[in-house]
């Protein structure tokens, strides 16, 4: 069952590869139109120190926004969690923004902030991810069902225990599928910063020197590169989920 | 006797945006100390409203509420509640979701001692051995076993029991009947029981209070004979059905179907 488990994903991504290469090597593609799996180790190599720098500028920008984004997005749910006139207020402006493409936000931030490329790709990470977890904090309070508020509430707990207590951990459920969001989104905001910025860094930027050049095996290995970084911060995010909600999920039957 | 609860010429309104909706009209009760009481009435008379009044989540229009011969200004710690959704918190155990209240009333006492207390109750109600079990292990019975530990951990003056029966099934239900009656003989509280079930308020109550419909006043009062000694086979006598024969005439005049006879 085990030995299954693992042979069957690897079997299709083994397919899937050498479906690529075949692709490449019957069309006869040269590596300025289209690169081959077996031109990535070599474009891997070639960068290996750049993949390295760049990967963690990548990283270390995207949980930067990320963590912004869990904090400004939680006290902003909370705030329309628990005033009905503040989430009258609220949500039509975040719908308004939420509804704007991001893709059109990045070159006016990058403009704003020219040069500075740590602060402007933190942005938009940050301004893109907020969002969903705004919106999904500000519903699980929202809709907390009055019997949880009054077990406490007839002892003459205080809101503040009653929030603590039940409120903030009845939401942590929704709250991780936001951030499983959130994450995924932020990664994209980094990246069209760093390929939109002028002598940007990061992968995006790595990337962008690739399509100058018609370097697709280097285009590719960061696209690839792009998906690892992408996986791992997913399931950190899935980790953390089970130690501090894991009791949402059931066992089956 | 003493009455714990006393319930004085109370009105009350919600304001709706159709204007005021009275739900309480005049309605004195008055349940003395360790006495169970069970109020049944037509569906949506009110009956959820005296709960919260008790409790002083709310405060009513006109009258007064008083616990102990003092007037209820807000919520207090002498009340235990437990409603028909058991609503036990999923990501605590059974032994810390029945805890919780004793970290509100109590913070300073030792975690061992809470523990201690949690274990002893939830070995009355037929738990042993499910503490550390979470609540989605449990079966409906089961968490209303924990919710009614929880409801009287921190030893409440008052039980406010809103229904908490009535999402079971009727087999369960009868059990759950029984244990209350364990309950009341180990521990000393004073219980108001909203219900639906006719047969459930003889069982359990030692006087039965019959709502009229909206605007709710107290219809007709049944004192019930048997305190905590009664068993199930004591529904399944004439006496009882003449009982039940009487509240549901009472029903059907609060619903407004049958004519008052002299």
């Amino acid at each position: 069952m085990n030995i299954r488990k693992i042979a069957v994903p690897l079997v299709a991504i083994a397919l899937f590869l050498a479906f690529w290469e075949a692709l490449v090597w019957i069309n006869g593609w040269p590596r300025y139109k289209m690169a081959a799996p077996s031109d990535l180790p070599q474009a891997y190599w070639r960068f290996r120190w750049l993949f390295l720098e760049m990967g963690w500028q990548t990283l270390w920008r995207t949980v930067a926004g990320l963590i912004l984004a869990v904090i400004f997005g939680t006290a902003l749910g909370v705030v329309m969690g628990f005033s009905r006139t503040m989430r009258d207020a609220l949500y039509p402006l975040l719908v308004g923004f939420n509804a704007i493409p991001k893709a059109t936000v990045v070159p006016i931030i990058a403009l704003m902030f020219v040069g500075q490329h740590d602060f402007n790709t933190v942005l938009i990470a940050f301004l893109i991810s907020f969002f969903p977890i705004a919106v999904s904090v500000s519903i699980g309070l929202s809709t907390l069902e009055p019997e949880y508020r009054d077990i406490l509430r007839s002892l003459g707990a205080s809101k503040l225990t009653i929030f603590w207590k039940i409120a903030l951990p009845k939401t942590l459920p929704e709250f991780f599928g936001a951030l499983k969001v959130a994450v995924t989104l932020a990664f994209i905001g980094t990246n069209l910063m760093e390929i939109v910025s002028p002598h940007g860094r990061g992968l995006g930027a790595l990337f962008d020197s690739g399509r100058t050049n018609s370097d697709y095996p280097l285009m590719f290995a960061v696209l690839i590169a792009l998906a690892f970084l992408g996986i791992v911060l997913y399931y950190i995010v899935v980790a953390l989920e089970r130690i501090f909600a894991g009791w949402a999920d059931r066992a089956p039957g | 006797m003493e009455n714990t609860v006393e319930i004085r010429h109370v009105t009350h309104a919600y304001r709706t945006p159709h204007g005021p909706l009275p739900v309480l009209n005049d309605l004195s009760l008055a349940i003395p100390t360790g006495a169970f009481c069970a109020v049944v009435g037509p569906s949506g008379c009110g009956k959820s409203t005296l709960t919260r009044l008790i409790a002083g989540l709310m405060k009513p229009d006109q009258g007064q509420v008083f616990l102990h011969g003092e007037p209820v200004r807000g919520p207090r710690n002498t009340v235990g509640m437990a409603f028909q959704n058991p609503v036990l918190l999923e990501w605590r155990s059974i032994l810390d979701n029945v805890i919780l209240p004793l970290e509100i009333v109590a913070p300073r006492m030792p975690r061992r001692d809470r523990e201690a207390r949690a274990r002893e109750l939830l070995a009355l109600v037929g738990l042993e051995g499910f503490e550390s079990k979470r609540p989605s292990e449990l079966s409906g019975g089961m968490r209303q076993r924990a919710s009614l530990c929880r409801a009287i951990v921190h030893k409440p003056e008052v039980l406010i029991l809103d229904e908490p029966f009535g999402a079971l099934d009727a087999f369960t239900r009868e059990d759950l009947w029984q244990t209350m009656h364990a309950l009341r003989r180990e521990e000393p509280f004073t219980t108001l029981l909203i219900t639906h079930d006719l047969r459930e308020s003889i069982f359990l109550a030692d006087e039965v209070v019959v709502l009229s419909g909206r605007p709710a006043t107290a219809q007709y009062r049944m004192q019930v004979p048997g305190g905590t000694g009664r068993v199930l086979d004591d529904l399944y006598t004439p006496d009882a059905a003449e009982r039940l024969n009487v509240l549901r005439h009472q029903i059907q005049i609060a619903q407004g179907r049958a004519e008052v006879h002299a």
